[in-house]
């Protein structure tokens, strides 16, 4: 329309002006880009997360019954969390590795807030497999933490990339202490 | 189909071994449209917006709804609630079916009135009651969906319909609700046949549009164009109509789906559905409401549905029916005032639907049903035959009255006004 030889003084402008209708045709389209955007925004947003899925989004756990050396998997956001109750030896062989050298350089003290209790996601960092080594006789690799099957991936008794195609350490999700025993995930 | 040159290298080389763009140009640019087409004829594009806004918003429905008798409730309370938007996408499709309705309704009363289901476009007319009967079974099926108490005794009595059959019907009726009662199986197929017919619907539209585009559009003189002089391309002058009429009826629609969302809607269907509880007073939804009129107006079962469905076969046959040679209601001075009565009898028939089978609504709804039937069974075909319509204009760029073409050479002959 912008383009149209119109020949009426009301519509068209001297050459190389903009004229009235110029603006009223880039304020329509401009208007209809608005429409279409408020009417395409909920269209997309509907397929993240709902209300109630947020809702439960974060869990409670008690962990002062898993004894030493015992490992327990929950669900939380839909995927296995490791909650691992370490044993001395574990906390000292995963403080003794010079961090520098790994892949995925990460201090083990950041990586728990009580040393004795290690929570990660237990999903393997390479591809999304669920790695072995959470239940007694399982596979845990060449550093006592789990052992990816899918492709081959060993983590430490820090959850740490040590060997394999992973790029990354078991992620720790974001947790609090709400007591002595007592911890939220989420 | 002629190739047209395009400017853009990418587009011609394209175009040449996939002449989408020529097609295009041909059939929504250049198309050429009578020039004197009023706002009735927007209704055709907006029921079309209307399809395309019921599938986007259907597909979205359908990632949060779950096809179960035991969560079907329940789904649809958490997409009013806990979905992101959800309440907005669920009130734009319920009202959106209401405003399909609406839409389609005016579309064939402009038919009706003016004449556009006379030959040559009798096919058009056909696929268009097939998109009628489409749209009247996807509506039916979705507004099951819900699982509340009118979802359930609504689909009860409406495939209660099919047992009129004689011999077959209990075993239809037992085939379609995949048991004994309608249950979780009909919720399942119910929600399978809601997502399917929609697009079977887009299809018969396509069909609808190559048979509209095959002669054009019929105009509100009802004559035919002869020549560029009647008519002007299709875009700008008709994209620009029908972008203006859609922000009139988004208006419309925007302030029924924010304001009053539950207005054409029932409030038991908020009860979930109870198998053994009938609520007191069961209607169907108002789209429906006429057809249901002539469903209880004849005492007899299977006399009833047949009357029903009778009401929307009749639309099949009626080019048939009408036989004079006179498309627009306009020049047909006593076809006019039957066509009035037809929607007033209509709008009574809705009237009628609504209100409980007794005593007075009864008879009333007797009579209109008969009405309806009377108007294409007897008085169009007599119409055709005794009626004289008034002198029609030469054509759609001259004056009505010029007899004998004595302005024919006159090119500032002024525009017609009707």
């Amino acid at each position: 329309m912008a383009k149209s030889k119109s020949t009426t003084n009301a519509t068209s402008a001297p050459e190389g002006q903009k004229s009235r209708r110029d603006f009223i045709v880039v304020a329509s389209y401009a208007m209809g880009a608005v429409g279409a955007g408020a009417f395409a925004w909920p269209l997309v947003d509907q397929m993240n997360p709902a209300a109630d899925t947020l809702a439960l989004a974060s869990i409670e756990v008690d962990v002062s019954k898993i004894s030493e050396g015992q490992s327990i998997t929950l669900k939380w956001r839909g995927k296995p969390i490791f909650i691992r109750h370490r044993t001395k030896s574990e906390i000292a062989e995963a403080a003794e590795v010079a961090t520098a050298d790994l892949r995925d350089p990460e201090d083990d003290g950041l990586r728990v807030q009580k040393p004795e209790y290690l929570v990660v996601l237990g999903v393997c960092t390479h591809l999304g497999c669920v790695p072995l080594g959470q239940k007694v006789g399982e596979v845990r690799g060449e550093y006592d933490g789990w052992f990816c099957p899918c492709h081959g991936s060993h983590y430490d008794s820090s959850g740490r990339i040590r060997k394999g195609p992973a790029p990354t350490n078991l992620e720790v999700p974001p947790y609090t202490f709400l007591s002595d025993q007592v911890i939220r995930i989420g | 189909m002629s190739e047209k040159q395009f400017s853009n290298p990418a587009v011609r080389w394209i175009d040449h071994r996939l002449p989408i763009f020529s097609f295009l140009n041909h059939e929504a640019n250049e198309y050429p449209t009578p020039k004197n087409l009023n706002y009735f004829w927007n209704f055709g594009s907006l029921a079309g917006i209307s399809l395309v806004v019921m599938i986007i918003t259907g597909i979205a429905l359908s990632m949060s709804y779950t096809a179960h008798v035991d969560y079907a409730f329940e789904s649809v309370e958490r997409i009013m609630r806990d979905v992101n938007h959800g309440w907005l996408l669920r009130y734009i499709h319920m009202n959106g079916a209401s405003f399909f309705f609406i839409v389609v309704f005016i579309h064939i009363f402009r038919g009706l009135y003016y004449g556009s289901y006379k030959a040559p476009r009798e096919l058009l007319w056909i696929l268009g009651v097939v998109i009628l009967l489409l749209m009247m079974a996807t509506a039916f099926m979705g507004y099951v969906l819900p699982w509340g108490q009118m979802s359930f005794w609504g689909a009860t009595v409406i495939t209660n319909l099919f047992s009129a059959i004689p011999g077959v019907g209990e075993a239809i009726v037992t085939w379609l609700w995949g048991g004994f009662s309608v249950d979780n199986p009909t919720l399942n197929r119910f929600f399978s046949l809601h997502f399917l017919l929609p697009f079977v619907i887009v299809g018969v539209v396509v069909l609808h549009l190559v048979a509209l585009h095959r002669f054009g559009s019929n105009n509100p003189l009802g004559i035919d164009t002869k020549g560029p002089q009647d008519t002007l391309p299709f875009h700008p002058y008709y994209t620009i109509k029908d972008f203006f009429g859609l922000s009139v009826f988004l208006t419309f629609f925007a302030a029924a789906v924010f304001f009053f969302p539950n207005f054409m809607g029932h409030p038991d269907n908020y009860i979930p559905a109870n198998a053994l509880q009938t609520p007191a007073h069961i209607v169907p939804e108002w789209y429906f409401l006429p057809f249901y009129a002539i469903l209880r107006a004849v005492p007899d079962k299977l006399g009833g549905v047949l009357a029903m469905f009778g009401a929307i076969a009749v639309l099949f046959i009626l080019p048939w029916l009408d036989r004079s040679p006179v498309r627009s209601g306009r020049f047909r001075p006593i076809f006019k005032i039957f066509f009035w009565l037809l929607l007033a009898d209509c709008v009574l028939l809705g009237y009628i639907g609504a209100m409980p089978a007794e005593g007075l609504y009864v008879l009333v709804g007797r009579l209109a049903t008969v009405w309806y039937f009377v108007h294409f069974l007897v008085i169009l075909p007599v119409l055709s035959v005794i009626e004289t319509p008034r002198p029609l204009p030469q054509s759609i760029s001259k004056p009505i009255f010029t007899g004998g073409g004595a302005m024919a050479g006159a090119a500032a002959a002024p525009k017609e006004k009707v």
